[in-house]
Formats: C-alpha cells, sequence, structure tokens
C-alpha cells in the first residue's frame, strides 16, 4: 500500500560571507585557509553526502558607501579550491557557483569539464546572474546586461556549454599507439552556437569528462527562474526550507518537467537548511537562539535596519525601540550593494516590522533576529532526522544543502549524530553506491551526441 | 651558484611520437594520477617548479598526434595537496580572460599549495581562439603584449588589495574586517577598468612568482619590464650573453633558458631514441636540443652558469615520465656532486625557492 521510502540527499555549503557565518565565536576558524575547506569536505564525505557546495561573489558588498565591514568577508576561487578538495576527497560531489554574466562559456565549460577530470566525474555547476552594474565594474564589459535579460543569457550560456561538452565523443581518446591515433579525426566535431548573446564556433579542446555534463544546480525562484529550472537544471538550491513551502514549491517546480520531457526524478529539489541540535529539545532551543544572538551582533542589526530605512541609523540603541522616522523612500539607489536584495517597498517592510515590534515588545535587535530567521531543524538528533525524513517523504524537498554557522567544525556534530539516525531509518545511504556526483543524486548520465567508427569499433571488440 | 631547475608537464612529453612510448600511459592524460605521479617525481627530484602550458585552442596538428588539454591552473590545483614543496606554475592567458578572475585564481591556488603558485603569462594569438570567444577580432601583437602588461599591473594590484592584517575579528566594535585595509585599485588602462578590490584576501606569498616566456622580442620586453622569471630561447651561449645583458641592463629577473631534454646511458644510445622518434613523428625542437647523457647535460649547465648566462633552466623533457625520472636519478645527483643544485628545499614557498622575500604590500603605508 505505501510507496517505497524516498532516499534523502544531503549537501554541505561551506559558510558564507553574510551574517549567518558566526565569527566573533573563538570556535570560529579562516575562512580562507585550505585546511577550513579540507576540513568540512571531509566531514561531508564521511557522512556519505551528495555534494560540497561553495558559493560566489565578486565585489564585496558596501554599506553607505564603504566596504561593510560587520559580517565574514573575502573568498577564493571555488573551482581552483574544489580542483585542490578533488586530491583530499573521493567521492563527494564537488559544486562551484559560476557566474553567466562575467563568464564566457568556452573558457567555463572547459574549466568544468576539467575539474570532472580531474575529479572522476564529481562536478556541478551552480548557475547565477549578475546584472548589476556594481559588480561590472570589476570587469571589462562593466554592467552590459539588462536586468530582463539575466535568465535569457544564463539559458544560452548553459545551452553553449551543454553544446561544447557535446562536440566530442565519449571516450574520445583511444591513444592507440599502433594505428597512430590518439583521438580520431571524427571523434571531435565543430560546434556552432548562435544566440542573442553568444556568437561562437570552433573547438573544444578538452576531452568529454566522465559525467558528460556538469551537473547542473540553479537557486532561482521567480517565475522565469523555475521554467529555466524546469528545462535545463539537475538540482534547484532553493530557500524553501520550511514544511509548506516546501511543498508548494516542490509541486510547481516538479509539475513543470513534463513539458520538456523530463520525469520528476530528473530534478531534486534541495533547499538550503540549517540545524540547531541538542541533547534535549530544550537544549536546541537555547543552543539556536545563542547563535541566533551570535548571527545579529548590535551592530549587524542596525545596519540590517538601515538597508530598509535607507538612512545612517547608528545613532539608535539597538537594544531600544524601532526608529519613529519612517524610512526615506526617495532615494534612487540602495543603501547596501552587491547584496542579493529581494525588492520591496520599504515604508510597507517598515510598518510591518513596528507591528510585530509592538505585539511582541521587540528591541531593534530583537525584531531583526525574530524577521530574518527562516525555518529550521530544532532538535535532538534523532528529533532532527525524524523531521528532515518526513519532510522529504511527504514531498516538501528531496534533501537539503546544510549551511552549518561555524567554519570549520559546523558540520562536525551533524554528521556524527543526525546521519547515523537516518542510516538507521533506512533513508540515507550508508555508503557511496557509484563513483560520479550524477550516481549519487540519481540522475542519467547524457551520452554525447558523437558517435564514431573509432570508438563503435573499440566498442565492438570489447564486447 | 646554484641552479634554478624548471619542468614542463606538457602532454606525454616534447616529442610528438611521446604518447605512443609503451610506458607513456598516454590514455590516462587527462587523469589526475598521471599528472600527480609526474609532479611527485619532480619535487623528488627537489626542482624548483612544474610548469603546465595552457591554451583556448586545440591542437590542429592531427589525429596522430596529442589532442586536447586541461585547464592548467585547475590541473596544477589538483595537483597542490598532493605535493609540500615544489613551485606550480599553469599558464594562465591575458587575451579573452578576464583580469579579475585570474587574479582571484592564482592567488586561490597559491592558498591551497600554501605558498607555491607562479603564474605563467601568455596572450592567445590566433583567429580560432578569438571565435571561440565570439567577442573581438584577433589584436596585432603589440597590442595583445600591451594588453598582457596591463593584466600583470592589475593583478598585481589585486593581489595586493587586502593587507595581510584587514580581518580584524573586532567583537566590541563588531566588525569583522578594517576596511581601511582594503583597497579598490580604480585600474583604468587601455584595455579594460577594473574597480577592485579583490574578493580574495591576500595570499601566502603576497605575490605569486609572474613567470614570461621569451619567444620573441615582445615576450622579452613584456618578461623584462614584468616578469621574476624569464624563460628565453637560445641555442647557444652567446645567443644566451645578448639575451642576458638585454635583460640585466633594466631588470634583476631570474633568467632561464628553455631546453628541449631527451636522455640515455650513453650518446650514442640518447641519438638512437631520438632517430627512433623521429622515424615515428618528426620532431620539432626548441632553439636549444639536448641529447645525450646525464653527464653531458651536467656539463652544458654547467658551462652555462660558469659563463654567468642564466640562472638555470626550464627542462622540457622528451618523454613523460620516462624522461623525468631519468633527469631525477642521474641528471640531479650528479649536479649536487658539483655543487650545482640543492640538496633539499631551502624554502616552503616558490618565491623563497628564487631568493625572493614576501614583498611588502604597495597599498600599505610605509
Amino acid at each position: 500500500m505505501s510507496k517505497p521510502l524516498k532516499q534523502i540527499h544531503l549537501a554541505a555549503h561551506f559558510p558564507g560571507v553574510n551574517n549567518t557565518t558566526v565569527w566573533s565565536d573563538p570556535q570560529s576558524g579562516s575562512q580562507t585557509d585550505f585546511a577550513s575547506f579540507v576540513h568540512l569536505a571531509q566531514t561531508a564525505e564521511r557522512g556519505k553526502f551528495d555534494f560540497f557546495f561553495l558559493a560566489e561573489g565578486l565585489r564585496l558588498r558596501e554599506h553607505r558607501g564603504q566596504v561593510f565591514d560587520l559580517d565574514v568577508v573575502g573568498r577564493p576561487d571555488s573551482l581552483t579550491v574544489l580542483a585542490a578538495l578533488a586530491a583530499v576527497t573521493n567521492r563527494i560531489g564537488l559544486a562551484a557557483t559560476l557566474n553567466t554574466t562575467f563568464n564566457e562559456p568556452y573558457e567555463l565549460a572547459r574549466q568544468f569539464a576539467s575539474l570532472d577530470l580531474l575529479s572522476n566525474g564529481r562536478a556541478a555547476w551552480n548557475a547565477v546572474t549578475s546584472p548589476d552594474a556594481f559588480t561590472g565594474e570589476n570587469f571589462r564589459r562593466g554592467g552590459f546586461l539588462d536586468r530582463s535579460l539575466r535568465y535569457d543569457r544564463a539559458g544560452e550560456f548553459i545551452t553553449a556549454a551543454r553544446t561544447l561538452w557535446d562536440s566530442w565523443a565519449d571516450d574520445a581518446v583511444v591513444a592507440d599507439a599502433e594505428r597512430g591515433v590518439f583521438v580520431a579525426d571524427e571523434s571531435i566535431t565543430t560546434f556552432h552556437h548562435r544566440s542573442d548573446e553568444f556568437a561562437i564556433s570552433g573547438e573544444l579542446n578538452v576531452p568529454r569528462s566522465p559525467q558528460g555534463w556538469t551537473v547542473q544546480i540553479q537557486a532561482g525562484d521567480s517565475d522565469g527562474g523555475r521554467e529555466l529550472a524546469a528545462q535545463q537544471t539537475d538540482v534547484i538550491f532553493s530557500r524553501h526550507s520550511g514544511y509548506a513551502d516546501g511543498q508548494a514549491f516542490y509541486t510547481d517546480v516538479k509539475r513543470r518537467l513534463a513539458t520538456y520531457g523530463r520525469s520528476p526524478d530528473d530534478l531534486k529539489i534541495i533547499p538550503a537548511a540549517v540545524a540547531f541540535l541538542g541533547d534535549t529539545e530544550q537544549d536546541a532551543i537555547d543552543k539556536a537562539r545563542h547563535i541566533r544572538l551570535q548571527q545579529v551582533s548590535p551592530q549587524g542589526a542596525i545596519a540590517f535596519l538601515e538597508q530598509v530605512w535607507g538612512r545612517d541609523l547608528s545613532a539608535y540603541d539597538p537594544d531600544g525601540p524601532l526608529p519613529a522616522v519612517d524610512p526615506d523612500t526617495s532615494g534612487t539607489s540602495s543603501i547596501t550593494r552587491g547584496r542579493v536584495r529581494h525588492e520591496q517597498d520599504s515604508l510597507s517592510v517598515a510598518n510591518k516590522w513596528r507591528q510585530i515590534a509592538e505585539q511582541k515588545q521587540l528591541s531593534i535587535r530583537e525584531l531583526i533576529i525574530e524577521v530574518t530567521t527562516r525555518s529550521a531543524f530544532v532538535g535532538t538528533p534523532r528529533q532532527v532526522a525524524e523531521t528532515i525524513n518526513r519532510y522529504v517523504q511527504d514531498d516538501a524537498a528531496d534533501g537539503y544543502i546544510f549551511v552549518p554557522h561555524i567554519t570549520p567544525h559546523g558540520l562536525d556534530e551533524f554528521v556524527d549524530k543526525v546521519v547515523p539516525e537516518l542510516q538507521e531509518m533506512g533513508v540515507f545511504r550508508t555508503d557511496y553506491e557509484g563513483t560520479t556526483l550524477r550516481d549519487h543524486l540519481g540522475l542519467r548520465r547524457p551520452p554525447s551526441p558523437v558517435s564514431t567508427a573509432g570508438s563503435a569499433r573499440l566498442a565492438r571488440s570489447a564486447s | 651558484m646554484t641552479l634554478h631547475i624548471g619542468i614542463s608537464l606538457d602532454g606525454a612529453g616534447q616529442h610528438p611520437a611521446a604518447w605512443r612510448e609503451p610506458d607513456a600511459n598516454a590514455a590516462n592524460l587527462f587523469g589526475a594520477d598521471r599528472l600527480v605521479a609526474l609532479a611527485c617525481e619532480a619535487e623528488r627530484g627537489l626542482l624548483d617548479f612544474v610548469t603546465l602550458s595552457d591554451s583556448f585552442d586545440l591542437q590542429r596538428d592531427g589525429e596522430a598526434h596529442v589532442r586536447g588539454r586541461l585547464d592548467a591552473l585547475l590541473a596544477l590545483a589538483r595537483v597542490a595537496p598532493v605535493t609540500t614543496s615544489i613551485g606550480l606554475v599553469p599558464t594562465v592567458t591575458t587575451t579573452h580572460t578576464e583580469p579579475f578572475h585570474v587574479s582571484k585564481n592564482i592567488a586561490t591556488l597559491d592558498f591551497v599549495s600554501l605558498g607555491r603558485a607562479g603564474w605563467m603569462v601568455d596572450i592567445s594569438i590566433t583567429e580560432a581562439e578569438a571565435r571561440h570567444f565570439g567577442r573581438r577580432s584577433p589584436a596585432p601583437l603589440d597590442d595583445l603584449y600591451a594588453e598582457a602588461a596591463e593584466a600583470i599591473d592589475v593583478v598585481g594590484q589585486l593581489w595586493d588589495s587586502w593587507e595581510d592584517d584587514a580581518v580584524i575579528r573586532d567583537v566590541p566594535t563588531g566588525r569583522y574586517l578594517d576596511r581601511d585595509k582594503v583597497h579598490y585599485t580604480n585600474f583604468e588602462g587601455r584595455f579594460f577598468s577594473v574597480r577592485g578590490p579583490s574578493i580574495t584576501p591576500r595570499s601566502p606569498q603576497g605575490q605569486a612568482l609572474v613567470v614570461v616566456e621569451a619567444r620573441d622580442q615582445h615576450g622579452l620586453g613584456l618578461g623584462i619590464a614584468h616578469a621574476d622569471v624569464i624563460v628565453v630561447h637560445v641555442a647557444d651561449l652567446d645567443a644566451a650573453l645578448a639575451v642576458r645583458e638585454q635583460v640585466r641592463a633594466v631588470s634583476d629577473a631570474t633568467v632561464l633558458a628553455s631546453i628541449d631534454v631527451l636522455l640515455g646511458e650513453t650518446t650514442a644510445a640518447a641519438m638512437a631514441t631520438r632517430a627512433r622518434l623521429d622515424g615515428v613523428a618528426a620532431s620539432s625542437p626548441g632553439a636549444l636540443d639536448f641529447v645525450g647523457t646525464a653527464q653531458d647535460f651536467v656539463d652544458l649547465a654547467a658551462a652555462w652558469s660558469a659563463a654567468g648566462v642564466v640562472d638555470g633552466f626550464l627542462v622540457r623533457p622528451a618523454l613523460t615520465p620516462h624522461t623525468i625520472t631519468q633527469f631525477v636519478d642521474t641528471v640531479v645527483p650528479a649536479l649536487q656532486t658539483r655543487g650545482l643544485f640543492r640538496t633539499a628545499y631551502e624554502s616552503p614557498t616558490l618565491r623563497g625557492l628564487f631568493g625572493l622575500g614576501r614583498p611588502a604590500n604597495q597599498f600599505a603605508p610605509a
């Protein structure tokens, strides 16, 4: 009567450059030392996670015209770190966030194919868009892309990359010394891609990699983003980690797949999530409260408020009430630049916040904690495992990307305590079954459309 | 004076027939294991660095030759955690790339190798490469080298755009960063402008070792103006001397001669191997084409060193792994016996191996 249990997918997100990463704790280590990346990736691999995920930012955030100084900031290049991590891990997937606005398909397709070759099939690409002129000031073309075109370019970029990856035959490198053929001529085809954003042609100079196509991840949440994901994406990294919103998102995205001839299993929905663990439920709640206080410092609370108010609020007491003055709605540009903002009317946000603060008698800092707290898994390891499993079995998600709040030990407890519970429940692998990330995610490997007389010959002789 | 020696890990070796040798393991040319084994072998020989060349072009000499290449920087990043002392010098081109990306990528190679990153600067000249990007037409060489010079400038500025002590983690004021210690580059050049600062903090070496190959006068000019190490292509002592003087007049860069190397137990055996390989595929040797015994190599190196024309060599082994292993087992000990090569790594950083300290930050107050 009951359908078989879904297997849960787990991923780990290296703590990001924002206020969810706690730097003030004595246990907080370096955000840039390679050893921190090694520890987190190896911990995730010890927990048999599907993949390890790195985010991206291409310009330091600014607040009131200066580099924002309250949050963790600065990070190494994702692809380079992941290529190095391939040396100290064996199975875990390696996911890099790379921008489609300030990169070009040939270079990026080549880098991902290289990472996939160097890691024996573990590369994943979270494609993001960045339309703003602010970031563009670090690049040749400046802010060249109209905001409305950013998903068009992303879609064309991914299509172009796949055209490049498909231009070589699978197993093209025969290195047949006797015949004197390293790669047969017919194993490499000329690629052509012409679209609004790109007009490129020629030959890719790296062989097709173990996964054929790098696993494609995307985070878009708008209607356009969801449609693009349904069409092209293997994994959605969503913000909907709650139960009800998770189910709504899950249903909406999965129903779109049929249009593109894809089945629900072809796209995994893996929201970002946090877990707070304790020996008892109360202990976990207390810990969560403590960590939230660390994440929202007094100064950080004021800065957060300033983003909505658009004014200098440095004279206000973070432990005091909200400003009586209204937000400055005259300004055309945001007080904060380089941060993803969901555009809203600041006056109505301010009024909503005032209501909440009044109702619950909250100070500025308490209010910011209240309004920035996302749903989280809080409880004993058993409770958290049961909740995660319930959410996944009820189709609120296919699994979760956990974002630890501290580098580099923030994932240790989850792996030591929650993973064994999930394994005991029979909903999470006790060891990797395949070698590639596509294997871990249950995704098919796209075969190359280029088939060659040479490789066909080899296939026959091998059988 | 002891020599500096780098070695190229390109393809299956310098000789076009190299991939067809029985021990070449050429089917695995695009996997990590073969590359790691080569780098470890070079490190066993205490060599200064390994290089891996790169380009956005596909080799065009047909199916009897190696075609395809890994992204060089990512390939050497893969090597970094499984080596401890040897320098890692990938080619990263400047024509179709973004200086901002180049800067953080090399800085990150420096982080993951704990201070062993170098940058072999190169340009993209072909029309094929331009078509792969579809953004610009092939430009004259003058412009491409001028652009490379700008790229080196701005990349160096981005490497310095964070002072070493920019991260302060000051709990009382809530500040993670001292914003006065991160700097806008505000670079405005002929070819690009880059506002900065980098998103990557200053790396272990501060500035990675900049290497330029002087294949012609353009390259030599770029090297003299911008490189820590210049790799020259000269056929003999006289030519080396001429280049050396040109460099020394304005730069204290280290000068290495590019040298193709094929080793044999006897000179005749080496020549026979070469003839056999040439019979399989015609070679196109570089300016300095060495075929001989380990002792012959040491004699040449000693003579060039004594004449003061070079500080060392960038070895292009005919066959990999074969020639690298021969080099490490026979040439290195012979050089050591003559006092011409180190007997242990004397520094944990690549700059250190070249006698360069960690440079002061150009943005920091003196």
